[in-house]
């Protein structure tokens, strides 16, 4: 058998073309991407990017009713988009095995949130498995298609950051080929979901649920490892691994299946050892369940609620609650040293329009992807940031609580992807009821943030084959809005204008800048221009440019007590001019 | 084979390969019949931020992260980096940095000063420190771009796998016109 080291999102792919999946949907989001990426390695699955999560659940919803194993994956808010059609698709049912892959973000590494999927699964009715590395990822996806077509239900799959992004041995299996045809088939009573259809499935659903705790109870995912009875500790996934490093004593429930819980399985467990802790990321998800069975357990009594846990975490909470020795070595005092956060990339066509914001004091709604680094000093561009596409419509909101002379300084800031996921709704709404507020879509041509994904706006499929390529303005006209401006991000002096002429205006408008993502490959959409020298003689000192924070340019302090002067690293610098346009004494060229 | 699962933190910023590095490493381990488990963080760190790989390697490896204060190995690509990661070390650890500096955003802005005394500070510490000019020797190995393969000769030497095995995963993850080049910077690291 062919081994292969692969991270949990390539195994969960490696799982869907070994279950035989047909069709896969997603919408790009940290850490589920690189599933999707990895499954258009196998040519036998139709793999596509959808506009937003919900769609992509529906997608695959259509392959899984015309009888097709289809796949549908995202990151933990993802399934906000996707709760609508998830909740009836509970009651349908499937034709075709449907597996929703959910990963999430425990510690928020790349997420606003930090929201715990499970209670997703418990408040569906629907299973949920977790895998503990990339071998049970590949395996669990596998398991996950049998269960969905044997109980007739979704099923999801949820990973988190260090699953997804984590890489383990895995041994490759065949791909299953005795799987019934795709076909058309007939069945309104189970598909269509009318209140008369749906009063009928919904007893069934509940019926599901039963037999599939009942399944868990025997099922090997869940399995016993009996070591010292003193103590005992429930768990699942990636914590499994760390219970695993830290009390390799202690005896183990591990749960391939968080919901629905095997019952007899956790009795059974309880009443051979002393002590039972829970061990789990977030929420009392498995905890307040056992309580409810009336066992004595242990867990946030301890443990936090919030972020993730890892070896050591653990290690200290037992420390403190008594149930490990104090360690002997006491550890390194961490130093105060310069922080380095995340920032825009050198030559970023966002760089230069945040900069105007700021000077323009502008209010800034902002939204999910790059530029939320406008946040970030010396910019310090960004007011609000909730979701994708809430740009839009916190700023209808919020000019309509507003004075005329405040709403004035309300701009919506938004990238194409995210404008295209769930914005053009909320231009929808600000265009209807005429919003007098100022929107910037800032077209990079691809989804940055989450490593440079094709969107409906950039020509191109997931497979990189060309595709119809939405036209932004045309769009924006379509749907009302009378003031539509493109503008060059790099001609600070035509932004500015274009941002203050429309920012006075007492109507909704949309400016939306034109210069693509500097990282795009491939296809040369992104050129570098003339790269920019400082020149030491003309150089005052006056740190205009530094306003930008470009990581290509850099101060330099004078040795000799005079005045520093700028640098501008020539390894880094892309020529996008916009430090040159700044500078008063022409000093850099 | 004993049971002991040896550490490896890889740490630098992000978009300097740290990732690709890891890689090789995994790969190696799995060829010389070790069990495998590495995890790092993508996303929104990429951006230019602190990033930080693990690699383990043993018999058997539990956790894909590398418990604090156990770390074996410091693979440092940035001076700052490595500096900035070693608490997660246990005392006889074994660092081995790129002599590279990134300054971060506060240095660039003149706020804060980017410390000049690094290297000796992490040498009072660890005793078994390599500084390595991995720009410098890669370019004499004919491509500054493989700077990172020189640290990983040099890692390479820190660590009991035959050298077999480091060459038949470079063969296998680095691309066919980039090979040549890369294993006389990897026998440059770790002739070091």
């Amino acid at each position: 058998m062919d081994r292969a080291i692969l991270s949990g999102n390539e195994a969960i792919a490696r799982g869907a073309y070994e279950a035989g999946v047909k069709v896969a949907s997603a919408y790009p989001g940290t850490p589920s991407t690189e599933i999707l990426e990895n499954v258009i390695n196998y040519r036998e699955i139709d793999a596509s990017w959808a506009p937003n999560e919900k769609v992509a659940l529906e997608v695959a919803i259509g392959a899984s009713f015309g009888g097709a194993r289809a796949l549908a994956c995202m990151k933990h808010v993802g399934v906000n988009v996707a709760a609508d059609p998830l909740f009836t698709l509970s009651y349908t049912g499937v034709r075709g095995g449907l597996v929703l892959v959910v990963a999430d973000d425990p510690e928020m590494h790349s997420s606003q949130n930090e929201q715990d999927s499970r209670n997703y699964a418990k408040f569906a009715k629907i299973p949920m498995l977790e895998p503990a590395d990339s071998e049970e990822c590949k395996e669990f996806t596998r398991l996950a298609f049998d269960l969905s077509e044997k109980f007739d239900t979704p099923v999801m799959l949820r990973s988190v950051t260090r699953i997804s992004h984590g890489k383990s041995i895995v041994t490759l299996g065949e791909r299953v080929d005795n799987l019934p045809a795709p076909a058309l088939v007939k069945d309104a009573a189970k598909l269509v979901m009318l209140p008369g259809n749906a009063r009928v499935r919904h007893p069934k659903v509940e019926e599901r649920i039963v037999n599939l705790s009942d399944w868990a109870v025997t099922a090997t995912i869940n399995r016993s490892e009996m070591r010292s009875v003193e103590l005992g500790v429930i768990c699942s996934g990636v914590v499994y691994q760390y219970v695993r490093e830290i009390l390799p004593q202690a005896s183990i429930l591990k749960l391939g299946m968080v919901h629905p819980l095997p019952h007899d399985l956790i009795r059974d467990f309880a009443s051979k050892v002393k002590t039972l802790l829970v061990i789990e990321e977030l929420d009392p998800f498995i905890e307040e369940q056992v309580k409810a069975m009336g066992l004595p357990v242990i867990g946030k009594a301890l443990f936090s609620l919030c972020g993730e846990l890892s070896p050591g975490r653990i290690h200290s909470v037992l420390e403190q609650g008594g149930l490990l020795p104090k360690s002997v070595i006491a550890p390194i005092a961490a130093e105060k040293l310069p922080p380095r956060p995340p920032n825009m990339c050198p030559g970023c066509s966002h760089r230069g329009v945040f900069y105007l914001l700021n000077r323009l004091n502008a209010y800034v709604t902002g939204d999910i992807g790059c530029y939320t680094l406008g946040f970030l000093p010396p910019l310090n561009a960004m007011d609000t940031c909730v979701c994708m596409g809430a740009s839009i419509s916190t700023a209808s909101g919020i000019v309509r609580s507003l004075p005329r002379e405040e709403q004035q300084r309300v701009v919506a800031v938004i990238g194409d992807s995210t404008f295209m996921h769930t914005g053009v709704n909320s231009l929808m709404e600000m265009a209807w009821n005429q919003s007098p507020a100022t929107v910037l879509i800032l077209d990079n041509s691809i989804t940055a943030m989450t490593g440079r994904q094709e969107t409906p706006a950039s020509g191109f499929t997931l497979n990189g084959d060309p595709a119809p390529k939405i036209n932004i303005a045309e769009l924006c006209r379509a749907l009302g809005i009378k003031n539509v401006v493109t503008v060059d991000p790099y001609d600070l002096v035509a932004t500015r204008a274009v941002l203050e002429a429309e920012m006075q205006r007492p109507e909704p408008s949309v400016i939306i800048t034109n210069r693509p993502c500097c990282l795009i490959k491939g296809e040369c959409r992104f050129e570098k221009g003339k790269i920019l020298a400082v020149d030491q003689n003309k150089c005052t000192g006056c740190k205009a440019c530094l306003r930008l924070g470009c990581p290509a340019i850099e101060w330099q302090p004078s040795s000799d007590g005079k005045k520093g002067k700028t640098y501008i690293d020539p390894l880094l610098c892309t020529g996008c001019t916009v430090c040159q346009q700044l500078c008063k004494f022409d000093a850099i060229n | 084979m004993n049971d002991k699962v040896t550490n490896i933190l890889l740490v630098g910023v992000g978009g300097q390969g740290t990732l690709l590095a890891s890689e090789i490493l995994s790969e190696t381990f799995m060829l010389a019949g070790f069990d495998v488990k590495k995890s790092e963080i993508h996303g929104m760190s990429q951006r230019g931020g602190s990033v930080v790989s693990h690699v383990r390697f043993g018999r058997q490896v539990a956790s894909p992260t590398v418990p604090e204060g156990e770390g074996d190995v410091l693979f440092g690509f940035e001076l700052l980096e490595a500096y900035r990661y070693l608490p997660l070390l246990h005392a006889g650890a074994k660092v081995v940095v790129n002599d590279y500096r990134i300054p971060p955003p506060s240095v660039l802005l003149g706020q804060e000063v980017y410390p000049d005394d690094l290297a000796d500070r992490i040498r009072s510490r660890f005793p078994d420190f390599l500084l390595v000019d991995g720009l410098h020797l890669a370019t004499d190995a004919g491509n500054p771009k493989a700077a990172n393969t020189v640290l990983l000769g040099a890692v390479s030497k820190r660590l009991e796998i035959a050298e077999e095995h480091w060459l038949a995963a470079l063969k296998k993850m680095v691309p066919a016109k980039a090979l040549e080049v890369n294993i006389r910077a990897f026998q440059m690291g770790r002739a070091l």
